[in-house]
């Protein structure tokens, strides 16, 4: 996506590090409060930046999160490098899961994130190119209430 | 209701971070699934679960839950604790299987 005029802040998320995932949607949801965006926002913000981190936790090897903050929406950029999904409808759908056993022992891979992220997003695209990544794009909208 | 009367009435017990049981609990969400929870869980509830891994805080304080109810006598992993410590998520534990805690948070917070 095209860069708007708007502060933009880069995180990087790095692959199979569960001892650290949560940390880059939670330093969003930070970022957020103290700016004083309104808390359903965030909320909203915080799951679609938890969900895209941990996809790149469980099946990439690693990627980056850009933060975008424009007068009128926030942007969530979220790119990775790691095997990609061949079928995109597919991995979209509820229920839908690759996770190791190892992960759904832990709760992860009830196949709810991307659900999840589009549901919470007031714009959404996700792109993939086998073998090489995975891109998400997320806007919420500020100034209006949704949900 | 205060945490402190549902740690009370339950007998919970905690974990970490007392200071925050002043808190309000809006009500309770029992699963094991940290996706499930992030998606329909709600501010203030009580999240009644067996995972003990330190994935759970950031689900906690993404979502600013109240606390989280280990069941079973779970232990919480080492780095569990701390993490909870560091972010201020409140740790409970009951001996209660989930289904039998998460029936007497309802009905506390029913009555
Ligand atoms: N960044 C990614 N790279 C490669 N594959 C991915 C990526 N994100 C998702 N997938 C694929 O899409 C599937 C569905 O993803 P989704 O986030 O909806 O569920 P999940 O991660 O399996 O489980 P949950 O998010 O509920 O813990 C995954 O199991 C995986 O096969
Ligand atoms: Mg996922």
């Amino acid at each position: 996506m095209a860069e708007e005029n708007g502060l933009s802040q880069v995180f990087e998320i790095t692959g199979k590090d569960f001892g650290r995932a949560g940390t880059i949607s939670t330093k969003i949801k930070e970022i957020l409060q103290e700016i004083g965006i309104d808390s359903a926002v965030i909320r909203r913000a915080a799951i679609a930046a938890y969900e895209a981190e941990m996809n790149i936790v469980m099946y990439a090897q690693r990627g980056t999160l850009t933060l975008t903050l424009t007068p009128t929406a926030i942007r969530l950029d979220v790119d990775d490098e790691g095997p990609g999904i061949e079928d995109i409808e597919l991995a979209m759908q509820e229920g839908f899961s690759t996770a190791t056993d190892e992960m759904r022992e832990m709760g992860f891979g009830a196949g709810m994130g991307l659900p999840n992220i589009r549901k919470n997003s007031d714009e959404f695209a996700i792109s993939s190119t086998p073998g090489k990544g995975t891109s998400i794009d997320v806007v919420l909208n500020l100034n209006q209430v949704a949900e | 209701m205060k945490l402190k009367d549902v740690v009370d009435k339950l007998e919970l017990k905690v974990l970490t971070c007392e200071d925050k049981v002043g808190a309000e609990v809006s009500g309770g969400y029992t699963s094991d699934l940290l996706s499930d929870v992030m998606a329909n869980s709600k501010e203030g509830n009580l999240w009644i679960t067996l995972q003990t891994h330190q994935n759970i805080v950031a689900v906690a304080k993404l979502k600013d839950l109240s606390g989280i109810v280990l069941v079973n006598e779970r232990q919480p992993d080492v780095d569990t604790v701390q993490k909870a410590t560091a972010e201020g998520v409140l740790l409970l534990q009951t001996s209660e299987p989930a289904f039998v805690i998460s029936g007497k948070l309802y009905q506390l917070l029913g009555a």
